[in-house]
């Protein structure tokens, strides 16, 4: 049985949209392509009502109220608005911020620059299963902390931290939650209220709808949470974030949540039966495969792998008809290895030897066949041409070598 | 990233990958690079009467790391020790249209080959004759 290549095992960085999503949103390109905020005539009620009806797919998703929606142009806007938001709102009370050392950059680079303008942040260090314990939290809150910010799913592990813990100890201690739930949403359930999120940061991409439409949840009561507006103008979304609002977008947002919020139990058993067949089918028969994350707490189509003595890239040269991703310094423009797999405590090395295959709706177990196929031959190949594997099959011990590093 | 044609045939194609006996005092060994950084390079060459007649390769890294090792051994073979010592990167860097970002993969193999050759002359007692051994 023949595969159509290349293969798509990248479906955490993004996703094809759905064609039930594409169709639900053609209308509002030609047809019914009203401003949601002109009040005076039909096309702008019409576009309006559609918003809201998205509003309600949306909010339901994560048990919250639609008015709790502030539609924004992606996750990295909405960790923006929420971290320099609530900073900024909350800054004659406190300047301290907690959050954790695996973050995403726009969580990450946007606490680096409150540091700049004098906002004390703490990093908690994760272990080496990628989770942090909600003591942690507790104990690095002090009288200045104003906000909590910890993701719900690792994007490079899929490592799902102990959120509902996580809350109760930041509702006990009156300190605002943020969460980045990007690669979580539509995945696994979560539920705003049982698990005292305050702000969460979703995008509709990594849910088989378009890029450049997200959102973040904003809490209305117990407590109600304030946030100082970052893009100023019109005051849409009650003042939140101004700017016309995308309909078609955030229509196909709203499809893309409903079609994931009904498929979730279903598409994440299957999802994750495609994932395990593949750890298994992989770590079965190669030796030296670490899994990067945590056994159990992992997101449906997660699986991060490294194979010890081979370097990231040369391994996705092999892998030239299948789309992944490497923890690899060379893929990155920064030329160092993955942050959140050396936060983890995996060495040099091994995050150099890092593949992050992501597995979602459109992916067949044929494809995962072929895939394992490749990587058997090409890991077996390369480990031929690795100085290292050839002192490990010596009985050399790596550690005991004075490597020049340059 | 984008490869260089050469790049790409060297990767899938790689000449003279395995190693030689590295007791053997004709043989002189070189190792360069580090696992933490990506990159370890294991290039040997075989003397006989001043010419390298042979040359073999092992490489733990990117696909330029590993084409920039096969180049290097393809070239050597047939080269006086001199001749191969005088192997400056930016030629390799030329022959394989490595980008920028790459250039420290022709660098590794301009050391490994320079390594190699140390090894082989310490070893026959044409540097300082203490014969010490694998070159890091």
């Amino acid at each position: 049985m023949s595969v159509k290549t290349p293969v798509y095992l990248d479906y955490a960085a993004t996703c094809p949209v759905d064609q039930r999503v594409v169709d639900k949103m053609m209308p509002f390109f030609t047809q019914a392509y009203g401003n949601a905020a002109s009040r005076t005539h039909a096309f702008g009620w019409e576009a309006e009502e559609a918003v809201e009806a998205a509003r309600e797919h949306v909010a339901k998703t994560i048990g919250a109220d639609p008015k709790e929606i502030t539609w924004t142009s992606g996750a990295t806007e909405s960790n923006n608005l929420a971290i320099k938001g609530v900073a900024e709102y909350l800054a004659e009370k406190g300047n301290h911020i907690i959050t954790v050392n695996t973050e995403h950059k726009a969580v990450l680079d946007t606490c680096k620059y409150l540091e700049r303008r004098g906002a004390r942040v703490t990093y908690l260090e994760v272990d080496q299963g990628g989770l942090i314990t909600p003591q942690q939290v507790a104990d690095a809150i002090t009288e200045e902390t104003v906000l909590v910010s910890v993701m719900h799913g690792n994007n490079e592990t899929g490592v799902v931290m102990p959120l509902a813990e996580i809350g109760k100890v930041c509702r006990e201690h009156k300190v605002l939650f943020h969460t980045d739930a990007t690669q979580a949403f539509g995945k696994i359930p979560i539920d705003v209220e049982a698990m005292n999120i305050d702000l969460l940061s979703i995008s509709a991409h990594k849910i088989y709808g378009p890029k450049g439409i997200g959102a973040l949840y904003v809490r209305r009561r117990k407590p109600r949470v304030r946030l100082s507006a970052q893009i100023h103008g019109g005051g849409h979304e009650r003042g939140n974030r101004s700017g016309t609002l995308a309909v078609p977008n955030i229509v196909a947002f709203g499809e893309a949540a409903r079609i994931a919020r009904e498929d979730m139990a279903e598409e994440a058993e299957r999802i994750a039966g495609l994932r395990d067949y593949m750890r298994e089918q992989l770590t079965s028969t190669i030796e030296h495969v670490i899994l990067n994350g945590h056994p159990e707490h992992l997101l449906p189509g997660h699986l991060n792998l490294s194979f010890a003595y081979i370097e990231g890239e040369s391994l996705l040269m092999a892998l030239k008809d299948v789309a992944l991703s490497s923890g690899s310094a060379c893929t990155s423009a920064s030329l160092e290895p993955s942050y959140v797999l050396r936060a983890m405590g995996l060495n040099d090395e091994l995050a150099h030897s890092s593949l992050r295959m992501t597995i979602g709706r459109f992916t067949t177990k044929e494809e995962i066949d072929f895939v394992v196929d490749l990587l058997r031959t090409h890991v077996s190949r390369l480990r031929e041409m690795s100085p290292l594997w050839e002192m490990v099959q010596e009985g050399i011990d790596l550690d005991s070598i004075q490597w020049a590093h340059h | 990233m984008a490869y260089s044609d050469k790049v790409i045939e060297h990767y899938e194609n790689p000449r003279n990958v395995g190693s030689l006996d590295k007791n053997d005092d004709g043989v002189g060994t070189g190792i360069v690079g580090a696992p933490a950084c990506g990159d370890v390079m294991k290039l040997q060459i075989k003397v006989e009467d001043g010419v390298i007649k042979d040359a073999k390769f092992k490489t733990y890294g990117c696909g330029s790391a590993i084409a920039s090792s096969s180049l290097v051994t393809e070239w050597v073979k047939g080269m006086s020790v001199e001749e191969a010592g005088s192997i400056q990167n930016s030629q390799i860097a030329e022959e394989l249209s490595l980008p920028p970002v790459k250039i420290h993969c022709s660098v590794l193999a301009e050391d490994a080959i320079k390594a190699a050759i140390k090894d082989y002359q310490e070893k026959n007692g044409e540097k300082n004759g203490t014969g010490a051994g694998e070159t890091r």
